[in-house]
């Protein structure tokens, strides 16, 4: 059962993953974006990353994928319900695509992992609340000022020449 | 349960859609949506990595700080899209290929 929901996650994401590279309408486009999103997330539970897997549906789902929508709206005539874009030299962007996943799946096949067994956790929240403010702690505050930047980049750039 | 290379897989495959994406899509925010398939199939591995060796969480850190950046990331990327908007009234990214104002 676990099996079948695995590989049914995996089919969404990589399917809408397609849609979103493929289809010539941004709305579309974006939408399936939504679903691949959850997909991953879906994926991080099969990892045992609960956590992680919140973090990727407040985040994407509720942050990112609100400000291409946004985006979107903004960069087109409204009026217009047909917000479609054009995709160039698709045979070629593809045919190096695919070379990159058959060279990527067969070096990943053939390479001898270091794997080790572990028992699944109750939940990962603690853990990683004590190594985000002891072993990370420098980069926790590097990356909150790297956010408080782009916050303010964001405002400034987007607010014009006032 | 499932072995590392499945997910691995998967996420190969995220990957290269992405790169499709960036390569082949002409408008910016398309071209953006690209960049954060690449970015989800870089944490898939993060996440991944981590549960298969020991269920080690320094691979979670990474993937919060690589989903924090995507956001940083993503809000100034649409500041600098309506701005190339508001100059060049389109978002193709060959028309923006000026320095100059």
């Amino acid at each position: 059962m676990a099996e079948l929901v695995f590989w049914f996650v995996a089919a969404i994401t990589i399917i809408s993953a397609g849609f979103v590279v493929l289809n010539n309408q941004l709305i579309y486009s974006a939408v399936a974006l939504l679903f691949t999103l959850f997909g991953v997330a879906g994926i991080y539970v099969f990892l045992w990353a609960d956590f992680i897997a919140g973090i990727q549906i407040l985040v994407y789902v509720g942050g990112i994928l609100v400000l291409v929508i946004f985006g979107i709206m903004l960069t087109n005539k409204i009026k217009s319900v047909r917000i479609s874009h054009k995709s160039m030299q698709q045979g070629v962007g593809g045919a190096v695509a695919l070379w990159l996943f058959i060279f990527l799946s067969l070096a990943l096949s053939k390479a001898p992992w270091a794997i080790s067994a572990a028992v699944e956790p109750s939940g990962t929240v603690r853990e990683i609340g004590i190594l985000l403010l002891i072993d990370y702690l420098l980069p926790f505050e590097i990356i909150s000022l790297l956010l408080l930047g782009a916050l303010i980049g964001a405002a400034v750039l987007s607010r014009g020449d006032a | 349960m499932h072995s590392l290379d499945s997910y691995l897989f998967i996420s190969a495959m995220l990957f290269c859609l992405g790169v499709f994406g960036v390569m082949t899509r002409r408008n910016a925010i398309a071209v953006l949506m690209g960049v954060e398939l690449i970015l989800n199939a870089a944490n898939i591995n993060f996440v991944a990595f981590s549960k298969f060796n020991g269920m080690n969480l320094d691979g979670h850190i990474f993937g919060l700080f690589v989903i924090v950046l995507a956001a940083a990331e993503a809000a100034v990327a649409l500041a600098i899209i309506i701005n190339i908007y508001n100059n060049l009234n389109s978002i193709n990214v060959d028309d923006a290929a000026e320095l100059r104002q």
